[in-house]
């Protein structure tokens, strides 16, 4: 998923393919942004001119929407994204610890990449998973239950990469 | 591994595909059942059903026998080496993770699950699964009577928008016929972001057919043919399963033109949120949709009459639309049957937090708060005693023990200036900071306004302020010294009445709720809070404002 953030340049086409093929939908511009940010790992603020000429908007208005939403990054993130739930339901179950704990661990506030460049920790308000808090979501892997012991072995698996069984 | 006999029947395991139970590790589970049961030659059909939500059980396997379904749980990888080999299709009650027969456990067998009634049971993208359990029974229904007859249907069933506004679903659906417009559309409101809630994330990975077909009977009763599922974006499994359901259901003339040879035409796109809790509110959600900023519009004009790009818009919450197929295969009658007072029907309500058995109960209105937590919670995990529950997700009430006798009715919960919402239900043990939660709702609720109007918008960031102030002053030994404390408290009330009476939707309106009933419940929390919790509090909440 995030296999591509690491890579320091884009190209004019990566973007304006996605415009043409998606441009006619209606309300074309969030799903856009999704297809951007999915082939790019974030949505880089030179890419709006090429949105917004594309749907016939304002580069205002894009840059609106971009940053009304906190799913949409404007800068690349490490090699893989770590969101904490900060929800009531984790928090009934020990999340604050758990959040000061990753912060610590990771030596990194939210919304930072470590000095790395390979995990970077935000916060997230519900991952749908309040049936075994605290949760935490790794790219698109949603983990449950999860303590400071697992949280340690969850990043030092990222770290050493190690092979799962098939 | 030598002794495993092959039966003449190729024995069927089912292993859910649901969020939770992965994230408990399902899906390695049912990766090594495939590599031992090849590896031995064991012939398997493993079915990834979805979750019974009987999630402290998670991952719970199941074993089609004789005498019917057969739960495991919880499974582990370690466990699966044994189970192959001791032939666990033969059902072995003296296995230390045997269940019994899945219908028999109690926690389920007390459930009156009417909206989740193939939850769990059928394989969520089979259509054949879906037919076999009485799906498409409600359309096919539908498709024989006319719009006035379908929106009749539902409004004398009592339904009302299981979202959390609890507005009588028929009413909405009635004005939208009413009114005339070349195109009008159906929106599924799956943006559930309360917090302690998953039924509509269960819903759509479960049983997503419920949900499209609700959506076709919804667009048949006010002559609508486009729809939209507007999905959070932390739902990716959601989507994947709700894009191969429209998939299959396109393939099998559910939807598309001419729906099952009639003249009705239907389509249905997953549109994706990008992590925007206001957009769960309607109007901001088809600002969502249209490609702008999430803010909410002044109502009136209401959705119904202008809703989506200006037209008249049906927008329903997941469990609301996925309710209407048995409400209109068994009749209005059936589902009134259900519940209490204006509260008709079921609600499934779901256990979260600090709770022993958490995980998701159907169940008609009226029973106790305490029915949910005792009978069916267990408690808390943790084993200390409880202390609060907040219920209805971030703009709910927390309530204490003296209110736990409180019927499971939304008039009922309206009294004591509480809220049922989506059926969200989070525990908190007694090591539970009141004023720390209190201070959290208005933190989220700045980091969460559209900012549209100001007691939402500025009027969190002043709660947040007073709060600290509270908590700090309470500790200090300036207390005795002025009356500071209450001068702050007194404050906070009259921002929160503010905050009430002048937001523009439930988001400023609603977030006083937990913060003005921690404040009546807890109000020693308010006195006796850690000095530091301010402290680190202020500095993750600056950073999460910089989203």
């Amino acid at each position: 998923m995030n296999k591509k953030l690491n890579s320091p340049t884009w190209q004019t086409e990566d973007v304006t393919s996605i415009v043409e093929s998606m441009q006619d939908k209606p309300g074309a511009l969030l799903p856009i942004l999704h297809a951007v940010q999915n082939k790019l790992g974030y949505i880089p603020p030179e890419s709006l001119p090429l949105l917004a000429e594309g749907l016939n908007i304002s580069r205002a208005e894009v840059h609106g929407v971009v940053s009304f939403y906190h799913y949409f990054r404007s800068t690349p993130a490490g090699n893989h994204t770590i969101q904490i739930c900060r929800a009531e339901s984790c928090q009934a179950m020990g999340s604050r610890s758990l959040e000061s704990h990753a912060k610590q661990v990771l030596n990194i506030d939210y919304q930072q990449t470590t000095a790395e460049g390979d995990i970077t920790l935000e916060p997230v308000y519900c991952l749908g998973n309040c049936a075994c808090s605290p949760a935490i979501r790794i790219g698109k892997e949603v983990h449950g239950h999860v303590d400071k012991d697992k949280f340690d072995q969850l990043v030092s698996r990222l770290r050493t990469q190690v092979v799962e069984v098939e | 591994m030598t002794s495993v006999t092959k039966s003449t029947v190729t024995p069927t395991l089912y292993i859910p595909r649901d969020t939770t139970a992965i994230s408990l590790g399902a899906d390695n589970v049912a990766k090594v059942f495939e590599h031992i049961a090849d590896e031995n030659s064991v012939p398997l059909h493993i079915v990834r059903n979805g979750s019974r939500g009987l999630y402290w059980l998670e991952p719970m396997i199941e074993i089609q026998t004789k005498r019917g379904r057969v739960a495991y749980g919880p499974v582990t990888v370690d466990d699966v080496e044994d189970f192959i080999a001791s032939q666990c299709w033969l059902e072995n009650e003296n296995h230390p993770l045997y269940l019994g027969l899945t219908e028999e456990i109690p926690y389920l067998k007390k459930q009156q699950r009417l909206t989740f009634s193939r939850v769990g049971i059928i394989d969520p993208v089979s259509v054949d699964d879906y037919c076999d359990h009485d799906g498409f029974s409600g359309l096919k229904e539908a498709l024989k009577g006319s719009a006035q007859q379908i929106v009749s249907t539902v409004t004398e069933s009592g339904l009302r928008g299981r979202g959390g506004a609890a507005f009588p679903t028929g009413i909405k659906w009635q004005t939208v016929l009413n009114t005339p417009a070349d195109q009008k559309y159906i929106i599924c409101n799956a943006d559930e972001g309360d917090s302690g809630t998953y039924a509509d994330r269960m819903m759509m990975e479960s049983d997503p057919f419920s949900v499209i077909e609700g959506m076709i009977i919804a667009g048949l009763a006010v002559g609508a043919n486009v729809g939209y599922i507007y999905l959070r974006e932390e739902y990716r499994l959601a989507q994947e399963i709700l894009n191969q359901a429209i998939s299959v259901a396109i393939e099998n003339n559910y939807l598309g033109k001419n729906i099952l040879g009639s003249s009705n035409n239907f389509t249905i796109e997953v549109r994706l949120g990008a992590g925007a809790y206001i957009c769960g509110e309607e109007t901001a959600l088809m600002e969502s949709i249209e490609g702008k900023r999430g803010m909410v519009r002044a109502k009136p004009p209401l959705p119904a009459a202008q809703g989506l790009w200006q037209q008249p818009t049906v927008i329903n919450n997941v469990i609301s639309l996925a309710s209407v197929p048995i409400i209109l295969s068994k009749g209005a009658n059936y589902y009134k049957d259900f519940g209490m007072g204006r509260s008709r029907g079921t609600l499934p309500f779901q256990l979260a937090g600090n709770i022993k058995h958490a995980g998701l109960v159907e169940l008609a209105f009226g029973p106790s708060l305490n029915t949910l937590l005792q009978d069916f919670g267990g408690g808390t995990r943790t084993g200390m005693p409880m202390k609060a529950v907040q219920v209805g997700g971030p703009l709910g009430a927390y309530l204490p023990e003296s209110q736990w006798q409180t019927a499971l009715d939304y008039e009922a919960f309206a009294s004591i200036d509480a809220v049922l919402g989506h059926g969200g239900i989070v525990a908190f043990d007694d090591s539970v900071d009141m004023g720390e939660q209190a201070r959290f709702s208005m933190e989220f609720c700045a980091i969460e306004s559209c900012g549209k109007c100001t007691p939402c918008r500025i009027g969190s960031i002043r709660g947040v302020e007073v709060i600290d102030k509270i908590i700090a002053d309470s500790s200090a030994e300036s207390l005795l010294e002025d009356n500071s404390h209450e001068k702050n408290t007194e404050l906070l009330e009259e921002l929160c009445e503010t905050m009430i009476h002048g937001s523009l939707c439930a988001m400023g309106g609603m977030t006083p709720f937990p913060v003005l009933s921690a404040l009546k419940y807890f109000p020693e929390d308010f006195s006796n809070s850690p000095v530091n919790a301010a402290e680190t509090n202020s500095s993750t909440f600056n950073s999460a404002e910089q989203v």
